[in-house]
């Protein structure tokens, strides 16, 4: 069996201490072991973004990084971005603007997007361009994304 | 149309509340009771005997559970042309193919398991050139081509590796070259490219003792998965359950039955375990379907005053070394080979070639932004032979209403012309604005692929308090079906689309649907799920009708009530109805409220073997695609200055999502023409990451200006045909062609990468 190691940590705003395998991934971990689904996988090695998720504040690839990384660090998956039912304005905005068609891509397109207004709140067509180029979205939505990550920014 | 409430209005997805908080439940998001995981060997040569496979280090490894090979695997899959072995048998056809599987109780334990397992091999000559590979003398990839059950409506060679050669011939060809004032010759090439849905291959399935098989896949059609298990496994059907959840995008590669199979004996060997495989990035690139790489040939006669009199079309696809679906791109491509054009005269032969690269299969467009990319580079010789406007040429040789196809089948509801100008004028077509810039245009148009009784069907429950399901057998992948379809049911039974609840398909539950390809969904699906809301309607009245005491046709229905048009005072609430139960007297009128709804083509034929002539398409969906570029000649760089792209979508049901629609194939397209191209060194695929294998980002997609043209299809419902492959097909020929007015260069092949764009300049400068 591989070396556990135990770690502390906060996750949608909630504080854990979990169990993490030396070798996994944040990715498996947030998945397997805390059971949030909502992050995706879509390559493993970081050329995707699909599995992006806040990692104090930051947007990070979480198939790149080791759950043991996350001892000590506060973890925002797509499931804490709405609050006590409410969505959060970039998620209705994605909704407003159709913003996806098949939706694997959004939760990791969303959490960039709220890192890039949570940096920028008033984020222009390149700043946007610039934030968003490591999330592919092979359905396409790119003229949307823009559009729903703009007008979520004015609120 | 008579005013419509629901469709033609864009009302929210129906998954979107799901798919934007992370709550839309993917498969293998799925906690389907306990698990074992499953890994594929993979073959290190691209043709090759098995000698022999040595699993005893593999079974002796640590929570390895079971390693199956060929031979656990009898019969062969495929659904046109039963020519796939899920699992290598006795030999191997590309680089990448299974030769065996292990189930392990972690993946890591099936990936370590997996390096341990021995193969010997006897490499086989091979061939990877589909041209080379149809000579009479070319090794051959399936000896047993002729023993092969296949569809009798395909041609294959026996003793060569012909898997299909589609025929046609329209009107008189020598005579069209006859009257003909020029002949232009050119020959194309399009390569292979990937999907890439952002979520690989995945399929898991649960086997019970008492014989009931359940399989949870990533696939776009779950009756046909069902329909071909039942067959390779030699069950019946209604011992077999598939469910399809949403699914991560689809774009052809998730047609037919893909990576099921895999895990079928597997889980007959573990009732009571749910037994998954998800491929990895690379294993999806190298292991499922590719685009069919086209080799072509087109010669055509044209007139002085711009008239196409004939056309021959010689095109040689590269099947890989399984052809079950592709054998059908090639005939489609085939039958639609004078692409958006009325053309008399028609000569084309197209054949599928078995080679040993990955498999050919279905992608977005089935053939024809391989097919068409030749017919509208064609047009461009063609303007610049004569002198004419190139738009010109398109609308003098457009089909029009009444026009016939290649396969000779009339079409009705067209308005190409208008497809054309609409995106002509936008960018200000016939303007030079500079040096490196240019204009291009291409013409579009595409029947869905299906076999002329291809079904869909539909049934509607009316609930107690007056909401509604609508199932429907079709699959989720982004395309936005289960809003397109809520709406099309809300119209019918008058209940509002929030008041609708439709759910992805599961096989035990959903009725049939064929498959969700070919951009047929929304018309056939949407005939059934129109037939059965009227369906339902029709028993809300006759029950109202009895409990009212008045006549049906006198009834109305307003979502809530049914009341008489006479006096509105005579109404029962729609809670009333669905109760079914006489109010003063308790005796029962109806029970539950269930309405029916079914569809097959009535307008489609086979085709004549030898002529290609008859009916293919259900409907025909044209577009054009326009842009304007500006080339940097000193690094080859292209970049988009303007885009824009028409599709006529009859009735378009959801407007929002019809412009998402158009967008995203539009995008897709513009990364196939700017970037994509899969590398193959010997069968071996050399870019099978997003790294190598670049797609278009958000950083370099320009804005599109989309327009949906709304010419009603008379057999859709409310006038809707489907458009979600058709934008893809221009953009590719619409960018070349655009190069090519810029500079003057000609390209008979993309992607446009820098670096052909630069050697087609200096060759230009060279010539002086
Ligand atoms: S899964 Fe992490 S970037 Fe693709
Ligand atoms: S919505 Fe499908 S990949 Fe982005």
């Amino acid at each position: 069996m591989s070396e556990k190691m135990t770690i502390k940590f906060t996750v949608n705003g909630i504080q854990e201490k979990k169990e993490a395998a030396v070798g996994q991934t944040l990715l498996k971990f947030i998945r397997d072991e805390l059971h949030l689904t909502g992050t995706k996988e879509g390559c493993e090695i970081g050329e995707c973004g699909a599995c992006i998720v806040l990692l104090d504040d930051r947007p990070v690839n979480s198939c790149l990084i080791l759950a043991v990384e996350l001892d000590g660090k506060n973890l925002v998956t797509i499931e804490g971005l709405s609050q006590n039912g409410e969505m959060d304005r970039l998620q209705q905005a994605f909704i407003d603007h159709a913003a996806f068609q098949c939706g694997y891509c959004t939760p990791g397109m969303i959490m960039s997007a709220r890192a890039l207004i949570d940096r920028k709140p008033e984020p222009t067509d390149e700043d946007i361009n610039e934030a968003l180029s490591g999330n592919l979205c092979r359905c396409g939505a790119y003229q949307e994304i823009r559009e729903a990550v703009k007008d979520a920014s004015k609120k | 149309m008579a005013d419509l409430k629901y469709v033609g209005t864009s009302v929210t997805r129906k998954d979107a509340v799901e798919k934007v908080t992370g709550q839309a439940k993917f498969i293998e998001d799925l906690y389907i009771g306990p698990m074992l995981y499953a890994k594929m060997k993979k073959s290190s040569v691209a043709h090759g005997k098995i000698i022999n496979i040595d699993t005893s280090k593999a079974e002796a490894h640590p929570g390895v559970k079971a390693i199956l090979t060929g031979k656990d695997y009898k019969n062969r899959i495929g659904l046109y042309l039963i020519d796939r072995s899920i699992i290598a048998v006795d030999k191997v056809r590309f680089y990448g193919e299974p030769v065996a599987v292990v189930a392990a109780d972690s993946e890591k334990a099936a990936a370590e398991a997996v390096e341990l397992i021995e193969v010997e091999y006897e490499e086989l000559p091979a061939v990877f050139d589909p041209r080379e590979g149809m000579k009479p003398d070319a090794p051959l990839v399936h000896e047993d081509l002729e023993n092969y059950d296949i569809v009798p409506i395909f041609y294959p060679k026996p003793g060569t590796n012909i898997a299909n050669h589609f025929k046609l011939r329209k009107g008189d060809i020598d005579k069209g070259f006859e009257e003909a004032d020029h002949v232009i010759e050119r020959e194309y090439y399009v390569p292979q490219m990937q999907h890439v849905p952002i979520e690989t291959h995945k399929a898991a399935a649960h086997w019970s003792p008492d014989g009931k098989l359940t399989v949870w896949s990533t696939a776009q059609s779950p009756n046909v998965v069902r329909q071909l298990l039942a067959k390779c496994f030699e069950m019946p059907m209604h011992k077999i359950r598939v469910i399809s959840n949403f699914i991560g995008g689809g774009f052809g590669c998730k047609a037919g039955a893909s990576i099921e199979g895999l895990v079928v004996p597997l889980a007959m060997k573990f009732p009571g375990y749910v037994v998954r495989i998800v491929f990895s990035r690379e294993e999806d690139m190298q292991g499922t379907f590719t685009r069919q790489a086209l080799f072509s040939k087109l010669k055509t006669g044209i007139r002085k005053d711009g008239r196409i009199t004939a056309l021959q079309y010689e095109m040689i696809w590269d099947g890989g070394a399984y052809t079950e679906y592709g054998v059908n791109i090639v005939r489609a491509a085939g039958y639609s080979s004078s692409g958006a054009y009325d053309i008399p005269n028609v000569k084309t032969d197209s054949y599928c070639v078995y080679t040993n690269n990955s498999i050919g299969g279905p992608v977005r467009g089935f053939g024809m932004c391989e097919m068409q990319w030749g017919i509208e580079r064609q047009i461009e010789a063609i303007a610049e032979e004569l002198g004419m406007d190139p738009l010109e040429v398109r609308l003098i040789n457009g089909m029009k209403k009444g026009s016939t196809t290649a396969a000779g089948q009339v079409v009705h509801d067209v308005d190409f012309e208008k497809c054309l100008k609409t995106v002509t004028d936008k960018i200000g077509w016939g303007k030079k604005e500079g040096k490196f810039r240019g204009k291009g245009i291409a013409g579009l148009v595409k029947c869905p692929a299906q076999p002329s009784n291809a079904a869909s069907s539909a049934i509607i429950r009316i609930n107690e308090d007056g909401t509604a399901h609508v199932l429907v057998g079709g699959s989720e992948m982004g395309q936005g079906m289960l809003t397109a379809m809520s709406q099309i049911a809300a119209e019918g039974l008058h209940i509002p689309t929030d008041r609708i609840e439709i759910r992805v398909p599961d096989t035990d539950f959903t009725p049939y649907d064929w498959q969700s390809v070919g951009s047929r969904v929304t018309y056939t699906s949407g005939r059934a799920v129109k037939q059965a809301a009227e369906d339902a309607l029709g028993q809300i009245y006759r029950v109202a009708s009895d409990l009212l005491e008045v006549p049906a046709e006198e009834l109305t229905f307003d979502g809530k009530h049914v009341y008489s048009t006479k006096d509105p005072e005579v109404k029962a609430t729609i809670r009333e109805v669905a109760d079914s139960c006489k109010k003063c007297t308790g005796e029962g009128i109806a029970g539950p409220i269930i309405g029916r709804g079914s569809f097959v083509p009535t307008n489609m034929t086979n085709l004549d073997p030898e002529t290609g002539q008859g009916n293919p398409g259900l409907f025909y969906c044209f577009g054009a695609t326009a842009v304007e570029v500006e080339v940097d000649p000193e690094t080859g760089v292209i970049k988009i200055l303007q885009l824009a792209a028409s599709i006529d979508a009859g009735k378009a049901v959801n407007p929002q999502l019809c412009t998402v629609q158009l967008h995203g194939g539009t995008i897709m397209g513009l990364s196939t023409a700017l970037f994509e191209e899969v590398r193959f060194d010997k069968g071996v695929m050399l870019n099978n990451n997003f790294t190598d294998y670049k797609i278009a980002s958000i950083d370099n997609t320009p804005h599109i200006d989309s327009f949906i043209i709304e010419t009603p299809e008379s057999g859709g419902p409310y006038g809707a045909r489907g458009i979600g492959e058709q934008p893809m097909i221009g953009v590719a020929p619409a960018i070349a062609n655009a190069v090519c007015d810029a500079l003057g260069v000609e390209f008979n092949t993309f992607p446009l990468t820098p670096e052909r764009v630069w050697e087609a300049i200096k060759k230009k400068q060279a010539k002086g």
